[in-house]
């Protein structure tokens, strides 16, 4: 590649994205990497089983007050009437706070709409007297105990006029809005008729897909801790987004960037929920007119009525094949809710974008406007749902074409991708198919339904391709600091909501560094810290990759140059150099070497501090960047009850070099547990009739408990992707995709029935 | 939830004493209903009288029947080396019910008279008669899951809850209360109401009873007893739809005794006596169950999103009844 020579040649041995690979990667087997891989414990563990962990809602402060929120009972209208008296007369009560006493503030950005927002919506917080979704803070109450404010929020009452509202689904999406952009993609993707090659294809399947709402149940409930000192405002939070919020905040409140700390060491579960929502805002506000610290925490009804879930789909997925099982067309396409005031168009459409080789393709969405809470992220927005469509059809058609599902996909597993024609920086789907297939028993499935059973419960088995997107946030930085005893910090502002983030950076860090763990302390949760990127979009590992390539680049040319001329490194550049056994080495010299704490020594530093950012994400635009992965289920359906059990699953994963056993396992496994409760149980109960939830509670929201979760095995392939830091793509969402379809089809298999409407409860099979 | 007194009490008379003195005092049992209802701000009582310290012991009595202590926590119920053996489908209906955390706190007395799930009846921004009379029912044409197919009333259509009642109804288990008036008994299939039109008074207590202690004849027939609760997930969710059932089959075959009793379906644990006429003298066979379960069922009505569950507990009540007909039952 004559781009390659050019562009390194300016900037000799610094990776050059989408140009040069990760110089990592050069680095083969155990002896290269030392910790990377291994299953290393969390570092956060000991601390969290000892309760010496602080979350958000434990930071203690001299004069802290509690605050409580008080909710609408309507989808939309003003608010007419709201009395704070009884509140206000509560014992305990330091204030209750409305939209006619709060501090003027500016309205939140929506996310994305600046390097700066982070708004989930763009509504004005409890600055006027407007009512847009059932369930928007009215008023928050300020009192010494949380019970007090617990108390004297059930004391405000409000009275509204009523504005006409869409909470009907069924009404709203009789006028679909079209959306611009899909999170910056096109929303119709278009190659060929296809729907005229779908009419002449000799093998057809046209079929449509709901999936419901869904809503966050992390087991930490939102919570900040905020203080003023003057102007300058301190926020224990509990986020995945951390420069964002601080950012966002100083906007809303007309502060200097610097003005705004915020800090969130640990987070109990994220998955896109710990985001900007109105109780930090409110929480922020309450305490400017206090005058003192607040606490926020909300009660598990609260995260229900202000912090937004999945929203629902309707999908139409029609697939036309020829009598050998290559695609003659691929349509995907339908409606989702969402809201004016947000843009989270829950991108279902995006894994056909990328899985199958198709002669003609047509992908478009478009959204129907409620009068809702903003919905966002959870958990593979848009790929958990767009796999059930997609997967479902795919074995459907994989049926009629008297293929084995594996066989078809097999067939149409294209060689660029198919919708934007580049080349994949990694592929290995087929792989994992195979290896899972094997280890799983694929070959015991039989093609025809009912053909196994244990007593009553029918037993089938199912399978389903995951796939999720790389991506790299531009942006983060990341500090590296060098003591003398050769002991290394490496600082940048990211985020661990238990995902084992610390453990494997620490990891990473070793490795590249040449150090050993014990000597390497991974600094992050803090916005005093280096910008780091937010944690979403399974981005956060290879985003902190490509600040840390950076900074270690600066580092080691720093290091050289401290080194000098009475050093064996003398007159050596990066491009020659490799870090190994806590200090720097020629590459294919093993006797030109000099220690970390050997060139501090002689240079006479007692410590040396570089700090870079991460090269704009080049591979991004180069190559169709994906994880990958095959998803085997066994299921056994009571044929009296039709009660779904499942009885085994099987993960097998291509998501590149795996950086800690242990941890990726759990996230793989996390997030199939999150797909059974997709498949199975959860759905969020929006009353059309007055668009307010009504299962608010984990009581009636049912995520599955331990009885609804079998054995997890979990397979990767840990082939390094040569494009991305590391060669790790990212991993958090992986886990969830291809789930709710390979439940499907394997009740299906089970039981001769699809249900193509999740979630599955037992009254669709009985 | 709003301010009120606590009070212990150490024995029957000085808890009814302590009740008496306010009008809205309630008897305290785990409180794993009663105080989340009271976070709801759907209870507001003035004064809670704990009633955890009166006589909770399970005894045995001479003709092979158990007396237990309204204050018995779910967990050592369900765990009595008496009620595993002699009835064993309780054990098994309480251990179907809520998790271990809950029932290690819940009193026999508490589950018994813990309040519908139903989420209108939740959430104070929904209609509903059963927490403020007149003001309509939103569960009528709102998510209605879980609620009655049986014994509803165009003013409520919601479902007692609990999994332990099923079986006691089908035990024919007797309460004994003790109030302002005096003590009396009553028998457990009595105590609930159907919601007619005042769905805000669930039971027959007089205004200040307590319950002191359920009691239980012998069951010959428990070998073949048990109970099966269907439901959305695979534990720690409310019954769809359970059964308990106890079946004593005469030598050529045929039913001699049955009992059985319906959770999930109804404003009570349903005792299933129109099928329990149907069975007896009947051969044990599916074809028997099936008519007795469509005898019981023949007055069910469906609502909006609970129509299926009377084909499920027709399902439901000849599976357990074929179950409990094998050799091995
Ligand atoms: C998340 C969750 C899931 C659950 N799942 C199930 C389930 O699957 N199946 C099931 O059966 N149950 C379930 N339960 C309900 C549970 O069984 C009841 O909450 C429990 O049995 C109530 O007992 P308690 O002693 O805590 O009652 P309390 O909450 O203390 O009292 C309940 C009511 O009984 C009254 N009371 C208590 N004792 C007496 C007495 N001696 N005399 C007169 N009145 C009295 C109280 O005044 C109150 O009105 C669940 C509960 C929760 C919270
Ligand atoms: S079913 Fe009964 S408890 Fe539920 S809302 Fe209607 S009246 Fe209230």
């Amino acid at each position: 590649m004559s781009a390659q020579s050019d562009a390194a040649a300016s900037r000799p041995g610094r990776w050059q994205p989408a140009v040069t690979q990760d110089p990592m990667l050069r680095k083969h087997g155990a002896q290269g990497h030392g910790a990377l891989g291994q299953p290393v414990s969390r570092i956060d563990g000991p601390l969290k089983v000892q309760g010496k962990a602080r979350f958000a809602a434990e930071f203690p402060y001299e004069g802290l007050c509690y605050a409580a929120l008080a909710f609408s009972t309507i989808a939309r209208g003003r608010i007419t009437a709201l009395d704070t008296t009884a509140a206000e007369a509560a014992p305990g009560v330091v204030l209750v706070m409305t939209h006619r006493n709060a501090p003027r503030m500016k309205a939140p950005s929506l996310m994305m709409s600046s390097p700066t927002a982070a708004g989930a919506s763009d509504l004005p917080v409890m600055q006027n007297d407007e009512i847009h979704w059932n369930g928007q803070p009215i008023a928050v109450v300020l009192a010494e105990t949380q019970e007090q404010a617990d108390h004297a929020a059930s004391l405000v009452t409000a009275d509204y006029a009523v504005l006409p509202a869409t909470t009907s689904f069924e009404e709203a999406k009789k006028t679909p809005r079209q959306l611009d952009n899909i999170l910056g993609q096109p929303p119709v993707v278009e190659i060929g008729d296809a729907e005229a090659a779908l009419k002449g294809a000799a093998v057809q399947v046209d079929q449509i897909y709901r999936t419901p709402r869904h809503n966050h149940n992390a087991i930490e409930l939102h919570a900040a801790t905020v203080a003023w000192t003057g102007d300058e405002l301190r926020v224990h939070d509990a986020s995945q987004l951390l420069d964002l919020t601080a950012g966002q905040l100083a906007d809303i409140f007309g502060l200097e960037a610097d003005k705004v700390r915020v800090s969130s060491p640990y987070v109990g579960g994220g998955f896109g929920g710990k985001c900007l929502w109105d109780h930090q805002i409110l929480a922020c506000a309450a305490a400017r007119l206090a005058g003192r610290p607040v606490r926020i925490m909300l009660s598990r009804e609260g995260v229900f009525r202000i912090v937004g879930g999945r929203t629902l789909t309707e999908q139409r997925v029609a697939l036309g094949a020829n009598a050998e099982g290559r695609l003659d067309a691929l349509i995907h396409t339908g409606i989702v809710a969402m809201t004016t005031h947000n843009s989270c168009p829950e991108q279902f459409t995006f894994p056909a974008r990328h899985l199958y080789a198709a002669r003609t393709i047509r992908l478009a969405q478009e959204v129907a406007d409620m009068d809702m809470l903003a919905n966002t992220f959870m958990r593979a927005p848009g790929e958990s749902v767009g796999t059930f469509a997609l997967e479902c059809a795919i074995d459907e058609l994989a049926e009629k074409l008297g293929l084995d599902p594996i066989e078809l996909r097999r067939r149409i597993e294209p060689d660029k991708d198919p919708t934007s024609g580049k080349p994949f920086s990694a592929r290995h789907l087929i792989d994992a198919y195979d290896k899972g297939a094997e280890r799983f028993g694929w070959n015991r499935r039989s093609a025809t339904p009912r053909r196994r059973r244990d007593g009553e419960w029918l037993i089938g088995m199912g399978c389903a391709t995951a796939t999720y997107p790389y991506h790299r946030f531009p942006g983060g930085a990341a500090r590296i600091r060098l003591k003398a005893d050769g002991r290394v910090t490496v600082s940048t502002a990211v985020h661990d909501m238990g995902m084992g983030t610390a453990t494997a950076q620490a990891q990473h860090i070793a490795a590249r560094l040449g150090v050993p763990l014990d000597h390497v302390t991974f600094e992050y949760g803090d916005t005093t810290l280096p910008r780091g990127v937010i944690a979403g979009g399974s981005t956060q590992t290879a985003s902190i990759g490509g600040a840390v390539i950076a900074a270690t680049e600066t580092f080691v040319e720093e290091l050289l140059k401290l080194a000098g001329n009475d050093s064996p490194l003398a007159g050596l550049s990066l491009a020659e150099v490799e870090t190994r056994d806590g200090g720097i080495g020629h590459r294919d010299d093993a006797a030109r070497f000099e220690s970390y704490e050997s060139i501090l020594r002689r240079s006479g530093r007692g410590e040396l501090v570089c700090e870079a950012e991460a090269p704009p994400p080049a591979e991004m635009e180069a190559f169709s960047m994906h994880s990958y992965g095959a998803q085997f289920c066994e299921v056994r359906v009571s044929e009296i009850t039709g009660e779904v059990r499942v009885s085994r699953f099987f993960g097998s994963f291509d998501a590149g070099r795996i950086l800690n056993a242990k941890t990726a396992t759990s996230q793989f496994k996390g997030g199939i547990i999150m797909g059974i409760g997709l498949a199975l149980t959860e759905e969020t109960n929006f009353d059309p009739r007055s668009g307010r939830i009504v299962n608010a509670s984990l009581a009636e929201y049912h995520v599955p408990v331990q009885m609804d979760v079998p054995a997890i095995e979990i397979l990767y392939t840990d082939i390094p992707d040569p494009q991305a830091p590391m060669g790790a793509r990212g991993i958090g969402e992986i886990g969830i995709t291809g789930v709710g379809a390979a439940v499907a089809n394997a009740v299906y298999n089970a039981t001769g029935k699809r249900i193509r409407d999740l979630p599955i409860t037992l009254d669709k099979l009985m | 939830m709003n301010p009120f007194t606590y009070e212990r009490a150490s024995d029957a008379p000085a808890a009814i004493g302590l009740a008496k003195g306010s009008a809205a005092a309630r008897y305290l049992g785990g409180g794993t209903n009663l105080v989340d209802l009271m976070r709801e701000t759907v209870e507001r009582p003035e004064m809670l009288v704990d009633v955890t310290g009166l006589p909770g012991g399970i005894e045995p009595r001479a003709d092979g029947g158990l007396r237990i202590g309204a204050a018995a926590t779910n967990t050592a119920l369900a765990a009595d080396a008496h009620v595993r053996t002699h009835y064993p489908l309780l054990a098994r209906a309480i251990l179907a019910g809520a998790s271990a955390q809950i029932r290690n706190m819940a009193t026999v007395g508490g589950n018994i008279l813990q309040r519908t799930r139903c989420r209108y009846f939740y959430d104070t921004a929904a209609a509903c008669n059963k927490r403020q009379p007149g003001a309509g029912c939103d569960a009528r044409d709102g998510f209605n899951r879980y609620h009655a197919i049986l014994g509803a009333s165009p003013a409520c259509v919601a479902t007692h809850p609990s999994d332990m009642c099923v079986a006691l109804a089908a035990l024919d288990a007797t309460v004994h209360l003790d109030g302002p008036a005096g003590p009396r008994s009553i028998a457990l299939a009595d105590l609930h109401r159907l919601p007619g039109d005042r769905p805000d008074v669930e039971t027959e207590l007089k205004p200040g009873e307590l319950i002191t202690a359920v009691e239980l004849p012998p069951l010959s027939f428990a070998r073949r007893s048990t109970y099966r609760k269907v439901r959305d997930r695979a534990s720690y969710a409310f019954a769809l739809v359970s059964v308990a059932a106890a079946l004593d089959l005469a030598d050529d075959g045929t039913v001699r005794e049955v009992r059985l009793a319906l959770g999930g379906v109804a404003h009570k644990p349903w005792r299933a006596s129109a099928a329990e006429a149907a069975l007896k003298g009947r051969p044990a066979s599916p074809e028997s169950f099936r008519a007795a379960a469509e005898a019981e069922l023949a007055a069910a009505t469906g609502l909006r999103d609970n129509a299926f569950k009377i084909e499920l507990a027709k399902r439901t009540i000849v599976a357990v009844l074929s179950d409990l007909t094998g050799d091995d039952a």
